[in-house]
Order: C-alpha cells, then structure tokens, then sequence
C-alpha cells in the first residue's frame, strides 16, 4: 500500500482521459454492468454523481475509526485524571478527589484529539496512502479539468473494455501491456 | 449543496469562474517566483520577528522584572494577546469546519487561507504561556507529568484544562488544514517543475484523485469537521475559564464561555477580511474572493459584534444588580478609572464601528470593510486588556489595588508576534495553494457533454 501499485500479471492496463463528467459516469456504470471490478476512476474534486451513481459507493469503514478514536479518548482522558487523582488523594479546594465535572473537559478534549487523529490513520489505511511509488496508472489532467477510468482485463476481454472506453469518446486513451493493481 | 442546485437559484458565489482549468491556472499562478512586493513584506516581517526575539531573549537574561509585570498584576499583555491570537485562530475552524457542516457556498474561495491563519494563530499564541513563565527552561513542567514524588498536577485547574485545549486544538487544526490541502498539493506537483515539484511529489503524498481516495476523504473530512466543531466551541470557552473559575471581581461570571466565544469569531472573521483584501488584489484573485464573500463575512460581523455588545451590557447591568461593592467597584473603575480609555477604544472599536455594517452599501464596500475590519481588530485586543488589567488591578481590598503599565519589551514582544505570524503566513502564500483547488470546483458546474443529467 505505502509502496504504491504493483503489476497485475498477465492483464492488460487502459487509461482512458474524459472531459466531461457524464461520459465519466456512464463509462463507470457500463463497466460495472459488463461485470469489470476494481477499476478506478479519476477526478479533480470528490463529486458526488461519479461516487455514489457511477460507482455505487456506499459507507466508509473510516466512521469505525473515528468512534473508536473518540471513545477510546474519552476513556483515556477519564482514566487518566481519575486514576492519578485516586493514586495520591489530596483534596484540593474542597472539592471531592474524584471530580467528575472537572474530569469531563479533559476527557473531552482527549475524546476529540484520539477522533481525529484515528480518523486520519483510518484515512490513510482505507485510501491507500501515502503512496510512496512513482505515479502510475495516472494522467496529471485529473488534478486540473478531466476525469480518468483505469482498467484492468485479461487479455480475452480486453477488446470489450476498449470498446466501452472508446464509446464514449475519451479524450485520451492508453494502453499498456501489463496493468497496475490499482 | 449540488452546483445543480446553486447554478438554478443562481447563487453561486463565483460566477466569473466557469472551468476547473480556470481555478488551477489562477490558483497555481500565485506559486511562482515572488515579486518585489512580497520581498519587502517578507523583510519587514523577518525584521520583526528579529525584534521579538531580541526582546524574549533580553527577557529571558534579565528574567521576567524587566516586564510590567508585578503585584498584583500578575497578568498583563502577555495572556493578553496569548488570547487575542487564540481567539483569532477562531474563524478558521468556523469557516473551514463549522460552514462545511452547515453546506455555506462562500466557504470555499475564503477556507485554505483562514484555515492557515488557524494554524499559524496558535502557533503565535502557543508562544505566550512561555514568555508569560519568565523561566522558559522550566516550560516543560505545562505538560502533565508528576513531580519527583509521584503527585500529578491538579485536573481541576482550569490552567491544566487549557494546556489539553490547546494542544488538541493546535494539533487537530494543524491536521484538518494539511488534510484538506493534500488534493491541492497534488495538482501543484502536476502544475510545477523541477525542485518545486519534488517538494509537492512528497508533500501531497502520492495523491491520484481516485475514487478510492476522494470516497474515503470527503467523508474522512465530515467527521473531523464535526470533531472540529465542539473543538472550537470549547476551546476559548476553557481560555475563558482561565479567568472565569476564579473569583476575581470582572470576571467571575457565567456568561464569559459564549462571550468569549462569540468574540473569538468575531476577531478572527475581521483577520480573515484584513488578509483576505491585500491577498485579492496582488494575486489577482478577484474573481474568487468577490464581493459576496465579503459581504458575507461582513454579515457574520456584525452578528457576533451585536453578541459581543449584548455581554457588555450584561456584565455592566449584572455588576450593578449584583449588588457586590467589589464587582460595582471593578465594572466603575473600567469606564471611569485609570484605564478608562482602554474600556473606550473596546466600546467604540467593537461596538460601535460595526454598527456600520448595518448599512449594505458599507458591507459591500472593500475598502470600507478592510478599515472596519483593523478597528476591530484593535478593539479585541483592548478587550481582552480590559478584562485582564483592570480586574486584577482592582480586586476587593483597597489597599491591595495598583496600576500596571506595559514595559517596552512587552510592546517589542507584542509587535512582534504579528510578524512572526505575517512570516508564517507570506511564506504559506507563497508554498502552499492559497485557495483550496479541489473545493472551488464543487461551486463551479461541472463540464457535461449534453446539457442536462447523463
């Protein structure tokens, strides 16, 4: 993952460069329909038509993280405040060893740092980053105005997936003789 | 909120942006060999922050007798503008956070640079706790560690609290802020060449845009905004508490969280408004940081300066129906008494100055916006000087009230914190995209081969 891509053996790779985001979807949903997985589209910006309509995305397992995080802070931040005020018990001000309203700003500002930085790792194991390899299998026009579709078939369906991909008249088509598992 | 929907109600805050191409090309134009402009700023800058550590090291040779610093005035410009800067990283984590969960299309063109602000605001802040201890090679005892007989420090000291406010704050903006510029860094390394382009090759983290990528991004994004959101909500209510949990006279009272709060965003909105209008005009962003947006934090001034107007109302009408000689006393003696015209600047500057922005020919004004915007940024400063000075220096026994009068390197320190974050802050214009790439483009429609859905 860190390392980035490696060959797929024995399948051909297509890079495919559109201008327009519907051809895009309607490229992703003839790809799906044909029975292709694992193929990968590419975009300037998170839209939501070529996730959840051309690709049929549905949850990221991030959300686990992000609750297991804010949980496991707010059990820290509880434990750790309470656990040293009850190691050497000294009342200060009056108020009982173990205070509780006091306790919760801590832990609550524990619960939110675990979150967010387990949300991060969650982000980064999900998504595959970083991603320490040469680019492959990318075309730098998706960071700019265009969108991409790299796929990988063997050798006996390559011709269908061509013909998808020329169908809705890429800007830009690649071929290579071994693809990348993406 | 779709583009669909904007482009319809013909709402979108860009209208003069019409491709993706567009953002990149005058986006990533800002990353190319500074001019003289900017030279000069930088130089000012790094003389600045020549100053301030001239000044923090004389101090710290010295110790800290050579501040205004003394009885009782423990407190004087140092947690003064330590909570000035916290209180203005405040609005970044509101635009960037806050607005992304409310669906507000003006975010986009304004959120990278006041994100960075955040960033680079608590990093100036997060100075001040160690200017304030004199000793700084002691700073280490802040962090939570027990002393050599295994005591740990007391949880319910509102110090305590704000030392895990801050860090968490610092660490999970620092966080939000790189997260969201990692799309962004990946079409300048598309953009640059050479030495520029191996820094972004490692910086963007091999970023490809893929579906894989943005899926799990943008909603690795809606949960940090909404772990941000009460982030920044209870931050400058702990600052708050710093001085709220204690019984001085002035400040212990129960509205200082949301007041202090209200007053962070308002301060932090008018940075963004004072960066915001030179940024415009030498990068030629005009046709992204337009007049609507301006307008639009015009607006969100003018609220949280009514809300900050409404607590100094209350605090004066509280001290009064409290009845407490010492909390009559504290509130008399900040209009009337030695520091009545720090009192007054707070008044006209954030009071009545932004009355102004009622006015809609004023709110779409820029040249009119960026001199109310410096107002207030002078009032928030004298605000929490208010708060600070004239409450520790008029506390309940007559004979133990005394005057504090800033020393000059206290103003040298002070000065310069603004150029240690104007330092951070040119070379981010310069390095990283000063407008998030990636999001502009969800307020621009996107390129279809018909009209209409596919």
């Amino acid at each position: 993952m860190i390392f980035g891509a490696k060959r797929r053996r024995g399948h051909q790779g297509f890079f495919a460069l559109f201008e327009h985001l519907d051809s895009t979807v309607d490229v992703c949903k003839a790809l799906r329909a044909a029975g292709h997985k694992g193929f990968r589209a590419y975009a300037p910006l998170p839209e939501h038509e070529l996730l959840e309509e051309g690709l049929a995305l549905k949850h990221s397992p991030v959300r686990v993280f992000t609750l297991a995080g804010g949980l496991t802070g707010a059990a820290t931040g509880f434990a750790f405040t309470s656990w040293t005020s009850m190691d050497w018990p000294l009342v200060t001000g009056g108020k009982p060893i173990l205070s509780i309203p006091a306790y919760v700003i801590i832990a609550f500002e524990c619960a939110i740092l675990f979150g967010a930085l387990s949300t991060v790792i969650g982000l980064f194991i999900n998504a595959g980053l970083p991603n320490l390899r040469p680019l492959v299998a990318y075309h730098p026009e998706c960071s700019n105005g265009s969108f991409g579709v790299y796929v990988t078939a063997p050798p006996a369906r390559a011709a269908e997936v061509k013909e998808i991909l020329s169908r809705h008249e890429p800007a830009e088509l690649r071929e290579e003789q071994e693809g990348f598992d993406v | 909120m779709a583009t669909a929907d904007l482009t319809r109600r013909g709402a979108l805050p860009n209208p003069d942006v019409r491709k993706y191409e567009d953002v990149n090309k005058a986006v990533l134009k800002v990353l190319s060999r500074p001019g003289k402009g900017w030279w000069t700023l930088f130089s000012i800058a790094v003389a600045g922050v020549g100053v301030f550590l001239v000044s923090w090291f004389y101090q710290i040779y010295k110790g800290i007798g050579v501040s205004g610093l003394n009885a009782p005035v423990g407190w004087g410009v140092y947690i003064t503008t330590f909570v000035f800067w916290v209180g203005i990283a405040h609005s970044g984590t509101l635009i960037s956070a806050i607005l992304f969960l409310f669906r507000a299309p003006w975010r986009q063109a304004i959120y990278r640079a006041s994100e960075a602000m955040t960033v680079f605001a608590v990093m100036t802040a997060g100075l001040f706790p160690l200017i304030h201890v004199g000793r700084v090679w002691h700073a280490y005892w802040l962090v939570p560690y027990p002393n050599s007989r295994f005591l740990w420090p007391n949880f319910r000291s509102p110090l305590v609290w704000d030392v895990f406010a801050i860090t968490t704050y610092f660490t999970v903006s620092a966080v939000f802020f790189y997260l969201g510029t990692i799309p962004d860094l990946a079409a300048a390394r598309d953009h640059a060449r050479g030495l520029r382009q191996k820094f972004y090759r490692v910086i963007s983290l091999g970023w490809r845009g893929t579906d894989r990528e943005w899926h799990h991004f943008s909603k690795a994004y809606i949960y940090l905004a909404a772990l941000a959101t009460p982030l920044v909500l209870s931050v400058h209510s702990v600052v708050s508490w710093d001085f709220a949990m204690a019984i001085v006279p002035g400040w212990h009272t129960t509205i200082f969280a949301p007041y202090f709060v209200a007053g962070a965003i308002f301060s932090g909105v008018a940075l963004v408004i004072t960066l915001a209008v030179p940024m415009r005009k030498f990068f030629g962003l005009e046709e992204y940081l337009t007049v609507k947006h301006f307008e639009a934090m015009a607006k969100l001034c003018l609220l949280t300066s009514m809300i900050v107007l409404y607590a100094y109302m209350t605090e004066y009408f509280l001290a009064w129906y409290s009845g407490e000689p010492p909390e009559r006393g504290s509130f008399w003696n900040r209009v009337f008494g030695h520091y009545w015209w720090a009192n007054w600047i707070m008044l006209t500057c954030n009071g009545l100055v932004p009355l102004m922005l009622w006015f809609k020919r004023v709110r779409r004004s820029i040249a009119a916006l960026f001199v109310i915007s410096i107002f207030i940024n002078i009032g928030m400063w004298f605000e929490r000087f208010v708060i600070i000075v004239t409450s520790l220096s008029h506390e309940y026994e007559p004979w133990a009230w005394g005057l504090y009068r800033p020393s000059v390197v206290e103003m040298g320190i002070l000065l310069g914190s603004f150029a240690w974050f104007g330092f951070w802050f040119l070379l981010f214009t310069r390095l990283l995209p000063p407008v998030a790439i990636a999001e502009m483009k969800e307020v621009v429609p996107p390129p279809r081969r018909g009209k209409g859905a596919s």
